[in-house]
């Protein structure tokens, strides 16, 4: 796409630099780093830019409009997992500003490029309790990975270039920049230029020879190497290189949350899931390795249980991006900083061509166990009532691997991470680390948007979905074909579990009477149905799959099933419990 | 086990990078014994040199946090042998008490301390060393009423013979 600015060099007669005011060079800056769409919501302070925005909308940017601005900041976080690019928030000073916090605060937790603009009052008015005065960036700075306050419209175009390097280097994060009023109504020489760098800042460190060899020679010597998948490894764009190192060495490998469809699900050395309702084998081998390869990933509680009593008996090689991130929860044995693409492909050549048969057999055994237990109950239920598993299944059957799915947070998170299958890379878009419910809604707007082309199903809980359920409206509005899948089993069902299994089944607050959300849907011109009978299951997803726009399949599923297995908190992963 | 120890960032001098640092102790809960933050020997890099009684796990994985923004060019830590440090107390007494007893003169001239000003109300006495030897002096000079008192947050140099950053300065190929 050509870019205004440089449309007018191409003509020869334009000065290198235009006149312009600060709120058009926000736009310009966002078109010259190929944005393309944007989720926000206006308000005073951030007038100007949207009146900017008025001339450029639809030709060159597309403004999707949301319903609250969190869900603009889920939205982007959505565009940014799916299509690997920076996810563009724009919100008002005040309320606004503070509303976009919980996306930020969850895109820096799971490592998502996003670049949020916010307006601040006039610079004037800064400190004085003006009216929507906040300072955002004050709040946003333990969650930002960095922000700026902007005060003048000269600097816009710096700050912005600096914002998207950011945002998208290194290990990848929200930034914040905010705006006042009077430098978006200023007027300046516009000129831009991309940032490539910056001086106090290394994205990546420099992979290291020795490392590689140290980690190569404990990797040959090993009975039972086991390698764990983070979202590094997707971040990374290193799936090809992850595959030929699992291949060539034959090491079995198994995925964080975030981790997920970084490894088609049916390769032969995919061993499932890791953590609290990860897969029986994984968690249990987990402590039974003799050296663990951690690739791009950073032992999150949820992973290792009781960090105490975890991976003891092995020697831990972890490839990580960000220094900060080794021996933070679990102590290496090697650590091999820098980008996963660049260092898998030099331990691969280091590594020897093996094959771990029997140990991959103890995982198949653990498989069969977890099957007999907990998967066959899930996924083919003889009992009356639905479970969401069979509802993943079906759902499966019909999409073979190729579909984004996007979930919110609890028990339909966790069953839809563990059954969905997948094909490709990116096809996860899920909050793991803030565990933000109400983010799979407007995260599916921003998923069908950063993959047009691709089915999106978000799998939403009844809690989760009212948190964000004014996101419908952006559905509507904009005409965002995402399927949504309600497993409604009127609970917050995750709390529900807890107070079952560790609080005598004292069930506080956690019941839910519920609309008629096929009637929401309706009003909001969103085509849906509400199954309730195993007969009609597949039929109506078929009917979902088969509809051009977007549509609401509520499926009523078993109100008081737990998801299993489960490492409960504070206990290792060996304790894990199938029942 | 909690020991002392010196962390020293060495940062770009950018807004609101006191409050990202200070955010990362807190969040830890690691309270910090003292701050500095002044301009290092190489030309537009400042140094933040903060003292922390806390373990070794502990400071070095804030270390690394500290590190990890994007501001902040290298940080480090140390041990108090690895560092030759320095703090400064200033000390206001009534100029009455100084006339009235010779002790105060002696506290002065034995401590290695110094007379900043004397008028007819009051005297400002000046004293660099560890903090332990400042606070000796406080103590003594206290007897006597010590109308106001500060003391500055510990500066400290390391026993490297160059500034640690300068190595990394190379490494990146920038030009100090």
């Amino acid at each position: 796409m050509d870019t205004l600015t440089k449309k007018k060099e191409d003509e020869g007669q334009a000065p290198k630099t235009k006149r312009i005011t600060g709120s058009e060079a926000i736009i310009l800056s966002l078109i010259e780093e190929g944005v393309e769409v944007i989720f926000g919501y206006p308000g005073g302070n951030i007038m100007p830019v949207y009146d900017a925005l008025y001339h450029y909308q639809d030709k060159h940017i597309r403004h999707i409009l949301a319903r609250h601005e969190q869900g603009a900041a889920h939205a982007a976080q959505g565009y940014a997992r799916v299509s690997g690019k920076v996810g563009v928030a724009l919100a008002t000073s005040g309320p606004g500003a503070t509303n976009l916090i919980t996306g930020i605060a969850d895109a820096l937790l799971d490592s998502t490029p996003l670049v949020c603009i916010t307006g601040q009052v006039g610079s004037p008015l800064l400190g004085t309790d003006a009216f929507q005065e906040t300072d955002v960036i004050g709040i946003s700075m333990p969650v930002t990975k960095w922000n700026v306050l902007v005060t003048k419209a000269e600097d816009i175009p710096a700050a912005i270039a600096k914002a998207f390097y950011i945002a998208k280097s290194g290990r990848p994060g929200p930034v914040l920049i905010d705006i006042t009023k009077d430098a978006q109504f200023a007027q300046f020489d516009y000129e831009y230029k991309k940032c490539t760098s910056v001086r106090s800042y290394i994205p990546a460190p420099k992979v290291e020879a020795s490392k590689i060899e140290e980690a190569a020679t404990i990797i040959n010597s090993a009975q039972k190497p086991f390698a764990l998948i983070g979202q590094g490894v997707i971040l990374g764009a290193a799936e090809a290189e992850l595959r030929a190192f699992l291949e060539k060495t034959g090491i079995p490998a198994a995925w964080t949350l975030l981790g997920n469809s970084a490894l088609p699900t049916d390769h032969p050395l995919n061993v499932g899931m890791l953590g609290m309702h990860g897969n029986y084998g994984p968690n249990i081998k987990s402590n039974e390795c003799d050296v663990l390869i951690a690739i791009g990933m950073r032992f999150d509680d949820r992973v290792t249980g009781d960090v105490k009593r975890y991976a003891k008996q092995a020697k831990v090689i972890h490839l990580e991006i960000d220094p900060a991130e080794v021996d933070k929860n679990v102590k290496t044995t090697v650590a091999i900083l820098g980008d996963v693409k660049e260092s898998l492909p030099l331990l691969t050549e280091k590594v020897s061509a093996n094959k771990h048969e029997a140990w991959m057999e103890e995982f198949k055994k653990c498989a069969e166990i977890e099957f007999e237990k907990v998967i066959k109950h899930d996924i083919f239920p003889e009992k009356e009532g639905l479970t969401m598993g069979e509802v993943i299944r079906k759902i499966n059957e019909k999409t073979k691997g190729e579909a984004v799915m996007v979930t919110d947070v609890g028990q339909q998170q966790m069953i839809a991470s563990r059954y969905f299958k997948f094909n490709k890379t990116r096809s996860v878009v899920t909050s793991g680390g803030l565990g933000t419910m109400g983010f799979g809604l407007p995260a599916a707007i921003g998923a069908k948007l950063g993959a047009p082309d691709r089915e999106v199903i978000a799998v939403i809980g009844d809690g989760g979905l009212q948190m964000t359920i004014q996101e419908l409206g952006t559905i509507f509005q904009d005409e965002v074909p995402v399927k949504i899948v309600l497993l409604n089993n009127t609970f917050l069902g995750m709390v529900r579990q807890w107070q079952q299994l560790f609080f005598d089944k004292r069930y506080s607050s956690t019941p839910l009477i519920n609309p008629d959300f096929i009637a929401i849907a309706k009003a909001y011109c969103i085509a849906g149905e509400k199954v309730t009978d195993r007969s009609n299951l597949e039929a109506a997803i078929d009917t979902m799959l088969n509809h051009k726009g977007p549509y609401l399949l509520e499926v009523k599923v078993e109100k008081e099933d737990n998801v299993f297995p489960m490492v409960p908190a504070g206990c290792s992963v060996s304790e894990i419990r199938l029942e | 086990m909690e020991q002392e120890y010196f962390i020293t960032a060495f940062s770009e001098n950018s807004i609101g990078l006191l409050n990202r640092i200070t955010i990362i102790f807190t969040r830890r809960q690691v309270n910090i014994e003292s701050l500095n933050v002044s301009q290092s020997s190489i030309h537009g890099i400042h140094k933040f040199t903060i003292v922390v009684n806390t373990t070794r796990e502990k400071v070095e994985k804030v270390t690394k946090q500290i590190e990890k923004l994007v501001e902040v060019l290298k940080a480090f830590y140390h041990t108090s042998e690895e560092v030759i440090q320095q703090e400064i107390a200033v000390y206001k007494v009534k100029t009455e008490a100084l006339m009235n007893s010779k002790e105060i003169e002696n506290l002065v001239r034995n401590s290695g301390a110094r007379i900043l000003e004397i008028t007819p109300d009051y005297t400002v006495i000046e004293k660099t060393g560890y903090k332990s030897e400042t606070q000796e002096l406080f103590d003594k000079l206290d007897q006597y009423g010590v109308t106001q008192f500060t003391r500055s947050g510990t500066v400290a140099v390391t026993k490297n013979p160059k500034e640690l950053l300068t190595e990394y300065l190379k490494e990146v190929g920038w030009k100090a």
